[in-house]
Formats: C-alpha cells, sequence, structure tokens
C-alpha cells in the first residue's frame, strides 16, 4: 500500500530531496543552458547572447548539415537492421537452448558489452587497419600464388563500410537482450502447432515468431538505432572525412569551432529526434498491449 | 533426441553462431594477443613479451591516468548509489502529485545521448559554474564525478527499485507494530533486503564510470586525464602495443568485476534456494 507524503513528511523529504534537487541541479539545469544557448548567437568568442532566434535551427537545416543528419540517420538504420539480422537467429538459439547453454550464450553476449567501448573500437582498428590483420592475411595468401600483380590493400578503414562496421559490432548486444526477452516470453505450443500443422521454419519464424514478439523486435529496434544514432567515437576512430556522423559535427561546434549556440540548437535535434523514437516505441508497446487485452 | 524446436542442434544456427562469436570476440582476442608481441607490430607476431607490460607501469602519466580513473569511479559510485537508493525509496513508498514525471525524468539520463549531456556538462561546468581548476587532487576531479554520479544514478535507482518490488511489506509492519523507528526499520529490515540490488547497481555505477569516454572527454579539463582519455590520445597519436597492454588490463579489470558481480548475485540466489 503506497503512503501519502503527509503520512510520513520527515521521510519524504528525507528520500524525496536529495535526488530531486540533484536532477533538476546538476541534470536538468545543464540540458536547460544548451537549450537557451541554441537560440542565442556568439556575439565574442566568450559572450553568447540569448536573441531568441531560430536562426541555429535555420541553419542546422540547410543541406550541408541536413545531409550530414540524414547520413546519420541511414547509418544508424543500416545498423539496426544488420544487428536484426546477425541478432535474430543467436536469439533464438539462446531461447531455445538448455540451460546451461542459454547460461553460457548469454553471457558471451554480454562480456563485450561490458568491454570499454574504446578498447573494442580500437581492437577494431587494429583488425581493418591498411597493415591490419584482415589485409596482412589477405597479402600473405596473395603471395602465395606466383605470378599476380603486387597485393593492394582493402580500403577497410577510415570509409563509410567501417563506421557501420564498427556500429554494428559495438550495439550488437543492445538488439540480442530485447529479442531474447522477448522470445523467452512466447508460448512455444504457437510455435509448435505451426510446425505440427506443416508450416517450414522459415514460415514459422515470418507468420507466427515474428508477429508475436513485435513488441520486444521494435524496442530492441530502438534500443538499438537511439544509441547508434548518436555515436560520437565510432566515426571518429573508424571513419574517414567523410562518415562523419552529427555527434562529430556537434563536438566539433564545441571544441574547435567554438559556436556553442549553433552546437547547442543540433544537439537538441538530436535530442528531439532521440525523443521520437522513444515516443514510437511507447505507441507500438501500447498498441499491443491493449491487443493483448481486448483478446 | 532431437525436438523440432532443438534450434542449437541445427547445423546452419550453430554456423551461424560460430560466426556471430568470431565477429565479436576475434578483434578482442588479437588485441590481447598482441600485447604480449615483441615487437612494434601489433599485427606481426614476433614472439613473446612482457615489455609493453613494463613500459606502461614506467609511463607515470598513464598510471596517474588510471588512479584518476578509480578515484572518479569509486566517489562517483558512492555518490549514485545513495542518490539512486534514495529515489528507488521515494518511488515505492510514496504515491504523490508529480510522481509520473519523476519517473520520466529519472529515466531521461538513461536515454539521453551522452554526446548532448557531455555537452551540456562542458558548458554548465566552464560558463555557469566554472569548476575551479587549481584545486588540489582528487577535487579537481569533482565536475567529472559529479557528471558520472548524474548518469549513473538512474540505473542504480531502476535497479534497486527491482529488488525493492520483492520486499514484504508485512516485515515494515510487524516491526513498526513492536515499536521500531523508521531509521531502525530502514537499517535493520529494508537494507539486508536491498543488499543485492546495492551491489548489483554499485558494480553498474563503477562499470559505467570507468568505461566513460564521451562525457569525460567534454567534462575534463586539459589537466585532468582518465584512462580512457588517455588511451584514446595513445589510439589518436601512435598505435603501438602499449595500447593493447593498457586495454588488455582494462578487460581483465571489468570482466573481473563482472564475475564477482555474477558470483555474488548467483550466491544470493543460492542462499535464496537453501
Amino acid at each position: 500500500m503506497l503512503q501519502r507524503p503527509s503520512q510520513a513528511p520527515g521521510v519524504f523529504a528525507a528520500v524525496g530531496v536529495p535526488p530531486v534537487v540533484w536532477l533538476f541541479a546538476l541534470f536538468l539545469a545543464p540540458l536547460a543552458v544548451i537549450w537557451t544557448y541554441s537560440f542565442g548567437e556568439n556575439r565574442t568568442l566568450v559572450d553568447i547572447a540569448i536573441t531568441g532566434s531560430w536562426g541555429n535551427y535555420a541553419r542546422a537545416l540547410k543541406p550541408l548539415y541536413l545531409a550530414i543528419l540524414l547520413k546519420s540517420m541511414g547509418f544508424a538504420a543500416l545498423t539496426t537492421v544488420l544487428c536484426f539480422i546477425l541478432g535474430l537467429p543467436v536469439a533464438l538459439a539462446i531461447t531455445f537452448a538448455s540451460r546451461r547453454a542459454k547460461l553460457l550464450l548469454l553471457v558471451a553476449i554480454m562480456l563485450p558489452f561490458w568491454t570499454n567501448l574504446l578498447i573494442r573500437t580500437y581492437a577494431l582498428m587494429a583488425i581493418l587497419r591498411t597493415e591490419g590483420l584482415i589485409n596482412s592475411g589477405l597479402g600473405a595468401l596473395w603471395g602465395i600464388v606466383p605470378g599476380l600483380p603486387p597485393f593492394e590493400p582493402l580500403p577497410l578503414i577510415n570509409n563509410n563500410f567501417a563506421v557501420v562496421i564498427g556500429l554494428v559490432y559495438v550495439h550488437l548486444p543492445f538488439m540480442v537482450l530485447p529479442l531474447y526477452a522477448a522470445l523467452d516470453r512466447l508460448d512455444r505450443s504457437l510455435i509448435e502447432a505451426s510446425l505440427d500443422l506443416g508450416a517450414g521454419h522459415l514460415a514459422t519464424l515470418w507468420r507466427v515468431v515474428v508477429p508475436l514478439a513485435l513488441p520486444g523486435i521494435v524496442s530492441g529496434i530502438i534500443i538499438t538505432f537511439i544509441p547508434a544514432l548518436g555515436a560520437y567515437l565510432t566515426p571518429d576512430l573508424l571513419g574517414g572525412t567523410n562518415s562523419q556522423m552529427i555527434a562529430n559535427v556537434i563536438e566539433r561546434q564545441f571544441r574547435s569551432a567554438n559556436d556553442w549556440p549553433f552546437g547547442a540548437a543540433l544537439s537538441f535535434l538530436l535530442m528531439y529526434l532521440t525523443f521520437a523514437a522513444l515516443m514510437v516505441q511507447a505507441i507500438i508497446s501500447r498498441r499491443s498491449a491493449e491487443r493483448e487485452a481486448a483478446r | 533426441m532431437k525436438g523440432p524446436l532443438d534450434y542449437l542442434a541445427r547445423w546452419p544456427l550453430r554456423l551461424w553462431l560460430a560466426m556471430v562469436g568470431a565477429f565479436l570476440y576475434l578483434p578482442l582476442l588479437a588485441l590481447v594477443v598482441f600485447s604480449f608481441n615483441d615487437s612494434r607490430r601489433i599485427t606481426v607476431w614476433r614472439g613473446f613479451s612482457l615489455r609493453w607490460y613494463a613500459e606502461l607501469f614506467d609511463d607515470g602519466e598513464l598510471v596517474a591516468a588510471f588512479g584518476n580513473s578509480l578515484v572518479i569511479a569509486a566517489s562517483s559510485t558512492l555518490i549514485s548509489l545513495i542518490l539512486g537508493t534514495l529515489a528507488a525509496l521515494l518511488l515505492w513508498r510514496f504515491r504523490f502529485a508529480g510522481k509520473a514525471p519523476l519517473e520520466a525524468l529519472l529515466g531521461l539520463p538513461i536515454v539521453v545521448p551522452e554526446i548532448c549531456l557531455g555537452v551540456a556538462f562542458l558548458v554548465f561546468f566552464t560558463a555557469i559554474v566554472p569548476w575551479p581548476t587549481e584545486l588540489p587532487w582528487p577535487l579537481n576531479l569533482g565536475a567529472i564525478i559529479i557528471a558520472h554520479a548524474t548518469f549513473s544514478f538512474s540505473f542504480v535507482a531502476l535497479v534497486v527499485r527491482a529488488r525493492l518490488a520483492s520486499f514484504d511489506g508485512a516485515l515494515a509492519e510487524a516491526a513498526r507494530d513492536l515499536g521500531a523507528g523508521e531509521w531502525l526499520i530502514f537499517r535493520d529490515i529494508m537494507v539486508p533486503h536491498m543488499v543485492p540490488g546495492l551491489v548489483a547497481g554499485a558494480l553498474l555505477a563503477f562499470t559505467l564510470s570507468l568505461d566513460d569516454f564521451v562525457i569525460t572527454f567534454f567534462t575534463s579539463g586539459p589537466d585532468t586525464i582518465t584512462f580512457p582519455i588517455k588511451v584514446y590520445s595513445m589510439v589518436r597519436f601512435s598505435v603501438t602495443p602499449a595500447v593493447n597492454a593498457a586495454s588488455t588490463l582494462l578487460i581483465l579489470l571489468t570482466a573481473g568485476l563482472t564475475a564477482l558481480a555474477l558470483w555474488l548475485q548467483g550466491a544470493d540466489i543460492a542462499k535464496q534456494a537453501a
């Protein structure tokens, strides 16, 4: 039974005040500051006047920056699709594994997740570099065959390809875990019935498993898409000059270009995109809960 | 016998799992292996050597950065443990006006893109409340500690609240009827029940802090270097096995912490079963 604050005012204040004050003073206030800056203008290098103009947002939507925004969304979407294709069979295998194997596979998926993002990105750099493991391995194979022209290393790094590979590498657990959580809750007799009645495994997957697990699939997609969209380190280390994402542009406004108002507007655009993605998820999961209740 | 749902026993799926496993683990494995390479190159094996590890310990800046990271992680864990537990207790025990918005607000640090939070802290700690740079160590790390506590205490609140859901309110009622005050109930009944959640939350906060690069990158001044920041500048400027060695040490540390968390939770489950 939940209490009203008046029933234990001392306790209410003791447990309520510290976290609420912290959230307002040290989380909301910094965000509010850059939100205000996003409507400002640089007067001098350090003096920012809040003029209430939408100029920064207008500039952010000019073709140059809009292209980067769209490209970031494209990268994030492609990453999400690849994670889904890679992750769905893995989630299926975990769901129907024995207890022991299940635990082992879950830990195996989680472990890279607990490893530092920077380190995982660096590990990929060492593989993909021009003198990296893939190219030196291919070069060695190339050398075995006589009479071939000299080996040209494949361009595996500092391009869009490397960024997407890096994003998939980093975000795969984000997809597998919600998918597994959704699949694990499924009523297995429905799958068995479908197989008994003559549907193949792929048909069962597509026409029984996927529709039933849709809310989990949607949350896996959103949970993967959001951090991929805001990724900074992956495009920074693996990308080339042409594969910068929105987070890199934001960083440049704050650390080298010193255009805080514009950077603030860009980061709020990224924030609004994130909220939009979360709203899509909320709507879909509510709709499926209603459908379930109506059944 | 192979049932229709034993997907794990089917070879296409096994092959798929092996491929995904290789994709996830081969880069990390190569990283660890080449940290022991007796050569400046990180792709051609020259023989076993520990020289890069020795070099790490001779690098004063790197050792200091590691010390900074541990202090930041420990302090921000302590703060986020207290704040997160209080927030969890507040939401678990009370019904009040504005509860739903507060819950949403509490969830926000988990979903706000790191880069946005990073630049917000950058502006906040340079233009609004400038964090003095000449403070003695470890006070000069204060801004980073605050930033880390802010993004990790929501996670702690989530974990502790999940644990509180299994608390039997009758225990607290009984204690109250027998004359125990709020503090006594909290200390002797609530806290012992919350311990697994507190441990899991603390380890989560510690790992999140140790792992964070983006937010630290924006919050730290030029003189406050943490381990990930130092590794980042090493990666940027020179790729030598020293980076591999530093990474291997950090992997070992986080893997150890994760194993500890799993083991503690396993012990807790075993205790409940007994």
